[in-house]
């Protein structure tokens, strides 16, 4: 499956061009209506409709629009593969939705690092490229949140602000401003040029196209896979190269995403097809952890890094988030207490919805999947055992 | 049209004062933090909510004008709470943890 990221073509103009076509002018309310029409909704995470927010955007005075290629998500690299190998994809899009919108200012927002230098580079190939604003984002969880991202364009820190007013009421500048992600930009360049038919050819019916997907952790080759929206889990690791080793669970849509078991894999990468399982497709991102390994420790590991990413900005993130790490910390060692699980719930339930942002709900959201998926083993260590390690011990006994 | 109290979460400091003057709409949780029950404000109430408003020294928190049937901006979560008893003179709670060694403020 390859539509956005096509093999054996360079990053540049040329190439570019060669490959996709030159991109012919395009009247902003039929680019609107076309958006609607194949039903394009977001890739960072969210998956709003884009043609509401393109529409709410282009009433506004001096509309700015700016490209999120932040990428906070450490397990996340597809935005910075799209900037490396098809930038002008992005750059397309990132001109049509100004032309929908009628913006004033064209911003990308890049992850801090080599990505930089590809956006600058492919935008001195461009004519009026000089006129778009790259900014960089600092490495950190929350730099692709939206208002933290419209806090950096402005020139403060990449912390998230309250809202109301949203960020496409009051943006960058005060101004009205479409924040979209870089691949979602990707494929309003491939959609103003092929159509919405075209467009709805892979994927479902409520969930058009295709999406990127970062597979890391116990696969072969892991890396960046194109698959159509509603493809099972388990051929979208066969992309990736397969398991490395036999899998316990996946964690789907990244560190504030869900664990999936790994007899689950046969769920389609979709929000219909995961909803059941309480995760969701979020910004593609599928992390394999293999049977040997202690999915607490592991789960641990991720909660006290999403705690030291809290902005500190809100009592219940800043006091709870730490707090969620220690008694998972507690939980996943030897020998836990039973007030350490009710201390687990009793705090997923005091730090969600209440914060300027949604990191402590996208925090409670992979806890709970904890819980969930990884309940035989906390009765495991509880009882001073541990799954993974236990199946080690009964492999090593019975080899020859 | 109905009324909510509302919260800007970076601007509260977790003083408590809310939790005091409106012991019907706010608890503290073990941070210090306002606990925001979002149960429209009923007319005995109005006054209690507006008073509390002002006395917030961050100007943290707000009356929220909520259209009835409409979703409202982001709501202040958390389920109603007990009903609250109004207690001339005393201090509604124990302050929760307001002294406890660990609990860590915004600024």
């Amino acid at each position: 499956m390859s539509r956005l990221l096509l093999p054996g073509v360079g990053p540049g103009l040329a190439d570019h061009l060669a490959a996709r076509g030159p991109l012919q002018a395009v009247d902003a309310v039929w680019l609107a209506d076309e958006v609607e029409r194949a039903g394009l909704t977001g890739r960072g995470g969210a998956r709003f409709p884009l043609h509401r927010k393109l529409r709410a955007v282009a009433g506004a005075r001096k509309p700015v629009v700016v490209a999120n290629a932040a990428e906070g998500e450490p397990a996340s690299r597809k935005d910075a593969t799209l900037l490396e190998r098809a930038p002008h994809l992005v750059l397309d899009g990132l001109d049509l939705a100004a032309r929908a919108v009628g913006a004033h200012r064209r911003i990308v927002s890049v992850h801090e690092g080599p990505g930089v230098a590809h956006v600058r580079r492919a935008l001195d190939e461009r004519p009026g490229g000089e006129h778009v604003e790259v900014v960089d984002a600092p490495a950190a969880f929350l730099s692709g949140e939206e208002s933290a991202l419209v806090s950096r364009v402005d020139g403060r820190p990449a912390l998230p602000r309250t809202r109301p007013p949203a960020v496409w009421q009051q943006g960058v500048g005060g101004r009205a401003t479409l924040v979209s992600n870089a691949e979602t930009l990707a494929h309003l360049a491939l959609l103003a040029r092929h159509g919405a038919a075209d467009f709805r050819a892979e994927g479902t019916r409520e969930e058009p196209g295709t999406m990127l997907c970062t597979v890391s952790g116990a696969v072969r080759r892991g890396g960046v896979v194109e698959a159509a929206i509603g493809t099972p889990l388990a051929a979208v690791l066969s992309a990736a190269g397969g398991p490395a080793e036999p899998l316990r669970a996946v964690l789907v849509g990244g560190y504030h995403g869900a664990w999936l078991d790994a007899g689950l894999l046969e769920t389609p990468l979709s929000s219909a097809g995961l909803a059941p399982q309480g995760a969701s497709p979020g910004a593609g991102v599928l992390v394999a952890l293999p049977a040997s390994a202690c999915p607490l420790r592991a789960a641990a590991v991720i909660v006290r890094y999403l705690a030291d990413s809290s902005a500190r900005q809100c009592g219940p993130c800043l006091n709870g988030l730490p707090a969620l790490a220690d008694t998972l910390d507690r939980l996943a060692s030897a020998a836990p207490t039973g007030a350490d699980r009710l201390r687990l719930e009793q705090l997923t339930g005091l730090v969600a919805g209440r914060g300027a942002c949604h990191h402590p709900d996208g925090t409670v959201r992979f806890v709970r999947s904890v819980l969930t998926t990884f309940a035989d083993d906390l009765d495991a260590h509880r009882a001073g055992d541990c799954v993974a390690t236990t199946a080690i011990r009964r492999y090593a006994s019975s080899a020859p | 049209m109905s009324q909510r109290i509302s919260l800007d979460w970076i601007a509260c400091d977790g003083r408590g004062l809310c939790a005091e003057l409106l012991p019907e709409r706010i608890a503290m949780d073990e941070w210090g933090y306002p606990l925001l029950d979002a149960t429209p404000l009923s007319a005995d109430l109005d006054a209690h909510a507006r008073r509390a408003v002002r006395a917030c020294p961050t100007r943290a928190l707000r009356v929220q004008h909520v259209p009835a049937g409409a979703a409202g901006g982001p709501a202040p979560a958390s389920q109603p709470l007990p009903a609250g008893r109004r207690q001339a003179g005393t201090a509604p709670h124990a302050s929760v943890a307001r002294g406890a060694a660990r609990t860590q403020r915004t600024r």
